[in-house]
């Protein structure tokens, strides 16, 4: 139990006047802020609505109108009930399927793969059923916003490991060797990634395995943007490496390649005891996912939806030649994002930090886009681009920065 | 036609206006190659034109347009090639389609008012020597047209910045 004068300061981002903090739990009160949100507040706040924002997280595409419709259409025929805890069978075996014939994986569809609410539960339930007070995570950064927080407040230590760009911000064997010690448990890796659009290829994944093998690690393999990968080679997942498959939890889901954020529609697929357990938590705390969610999810896996979603792939890869070439020819160093729906150029050659870059960004320019240092270590002095928006849109930001950075020279 | 041509049609489809500089970096092709692609189509009259798509409804509600089922006699050697020339090349025939079924020829004419297009078919189409009969349906409401919707809002509704 903690004691008040120890109790740790906090800023609170809601309420100024509550009263009621010494309520809460020291772990609820110890989330830190997202550095998001004040962006987040800061572009909400102009009414300008001249403002391009390259700084979502989300597709541009509305949900195919097929997939749409089957969900309104069992809505009409009265679904809207519970389905079973894991998810309808026949979504998983439709999703065990899907993972077979495009990464060569092979999962049980009656215990080896739990239908969860968006990529975003199936992280939280794994980290809920593996870490123990005091349990090191390893997680490569800059990174997804989310990882960290989850992982302290299962009471987990989080151990964030630099990447960069010279490696185009893949992990490298020395770099997890480093920062192993014998409290690791867990290693959480998200390839193709969020914020940095980095891949990581079979060769590139084969040492990393060798390392998590060795030292018995659970490896978290958060592959939510794998159809967004434009190597020219299809995505390999962790879980399908040599030896891989019973210590990898895979977690991915609809919202980036199906465009289906807002449906919360994910699955997580691992070993049959890793599953049992992240199953039981998920029954008590969420029961299911939502029936109608699971009804569009099983369409846009039918043929009819795949061929939406390679049309959607299609359009980011063009539009992800298109930024990378417009950041690099004016003059800001752009490493190749391969997968994902990010660009992740560098703007230290302006001497402005990423936040102060990104906020005169918005301010001055009228662009908003992520400064890095919110994703963690490595992130400062870059910023997340997010190419999912039209050409026109891209080619006139484009334009914007490219004249603030001439003004910022000047 | 090979797979270039067909992401550029696919392209200037979208937006006529881009350029061959920005369809060869989207494509990851050649400037070169793009442009001499783009020249070829034009040659062979796979690109027809470069249009611009306008929603007249918004512009003004004069226009009045009417889809006209034509019956008609095929001519002997030519089936229906001349009837639809005699047609088409009136400019306020917009389509001219041959159709299977009931009837021959779906034509599509615009005019001023309904009066106008009344007197189109009574005066120019009716009096065609080949034609059997017409049957006249105005358009009260154009939803989507050559792939293009009109009355949808094409607001961003996702959040302006996310993680």
């Amino acid at each position: 139990m903690i004691k008040n004068e120890e109790k740790p300061q906090v800023q609170v981002e809601w309420s100024a006047a509550s009263g009621m903090l010494h309520h809460l739990a020291a772990s609820a009160r110890a989330i830190p802020p997202s550095g998001i949100r004040r962006f987040f507040d800061l572009v909400s706040a102009s009414k300008d609505k001249d403002i391009i924002t390259l700084g979502v997280g989300e597709p541009d595409f509305v949900t195919p109108w097929r997939v749409r419709d089957a969900a309104v259409y069992a809505l009409e025929k009265g679904k809207t009930q519970y389905t079973s805890n894991a998810g309808m069978p026949e979504l998983r075996e439709a999703i065990a399927g899907y993972l077979h014939s495009g990464f060569n994986l092979n999962y049980d569809p009656a215990n080896e793969v739990l239908v969860t609410v968006g990529g975003s539960e199936g992280i939280d339930l794994a980290l809920r059923a593996l870490i123990e007070p005091g349990d090191e995570i390893l997680i490569p950064e800059p990174c997804y916003v989310s990882y960290s927080p989850i992982t302290t407040l299962g009471g987990g230590v989080h151990v964030g490991i630099e990447t960069f760009a010279e490696d185009q911000f893949k992990l490298t064997p020395d770099n997890l060797r480093a920062a192993i010690t014998p409290k690791s448990k867990v290693l959480i890796l998200c390839y193709p990634s969020n914020p940095t659009g980095a891949i990581m290829t079979y060769e590139d994944l084969l040492p990393i395995a060798k390392i998590v093998e060795e030292h018995d690690l659970i490896v978290i393999s958060d592959e939510i943007y794998a159809e967004l990968t434009f190597t020219g080679q299809k995505h390999v997942s962790f879980a399908s490496l040599p030896g891989m498959k019973d210590r990898t939890i895979l977690v991915s889901g609809f919202s980036k390649a199906f465009a289906m954020t807002g449906w919360r529609m994910g699955y997580a697929c691992g070993h049959p005891d890793l599953i049992s357990a992240m199953l039981r938590i998920h029954q008590y705390t969420i029961m299911c996912a939502p029936i109608m969610g699971q009804v569009a999810a099983l369409e846009s896996l039918t043929k009819g939806g795949l061929e939406e979603k390679d049309r959607m792939m299609e359009s980011y890869n063009q539009r992800r030649r298109l930024v990378v070439k417009g950041f690099r020819d004016m003059g800001l160093e752009c490493h190749e994002p391969q997968g994902a729906f990010y660009a992740f150029p560098s703007v230290r050659s302006t001497g402005l930090t990423s936040e102060q870059f990104a906020e005169r960004l918005v301010l001055e320019a009228k662009v908003a886009a992520v400064p890095g240092n919110v994703f963690g270590k490595g992130g400062e002095g870059f910023l997340r681009c997010c190419y999912a928006t039209s050409v026109a849109q891209l080619n006139e930001a484009l334009e914007r920065i490219y004249a603030f950075l001439r003004k910022l020279e000047s | 036609m090979n797979q270039l041509k067909l992401s550029i049609l696919d392209l200037l489809k979208e937006d006529a206006r881009l350029s061959a500089a920005t369809i060869a970096t989207m494509l990851g092709a050649a400037e070169a190659d793009v442009t001499s692609a783009i020249a070829e189509m034009e040659q062979d009259h796979v690109i027809v034109k470069y249009a611009t798509v306008v929603n007249w409804s918004k512009v003004s509600d004069e226009t009045v347009t009417a889809l006209i089922e034509v019956e008609c006699t095929p001519e002997r050697g030519r089936g229906f090639e001349s009837i639809a020339e005699r047609i088409y090349l009136y400019p306020e025939v917009k389509s001219v389609f041959l159709m299977s079924g009931a009837y021959d020829l779906c034509v599509e004419i615009e005019g001023k008012n309904l009066k106008e297009v009344a007197s189109f078919v009574s005066n120019k189409l009716s009096t065609i020597e080949s034609v059997i009969s017409t049957k006249t349906f105005f358009i009260l409401k154009k939803y989507k047209q050559d792939g293009i919707v009109f009355e949808e809002f094409e607001d961003d509704h996702r959040m302006p910045v996310s993680p």
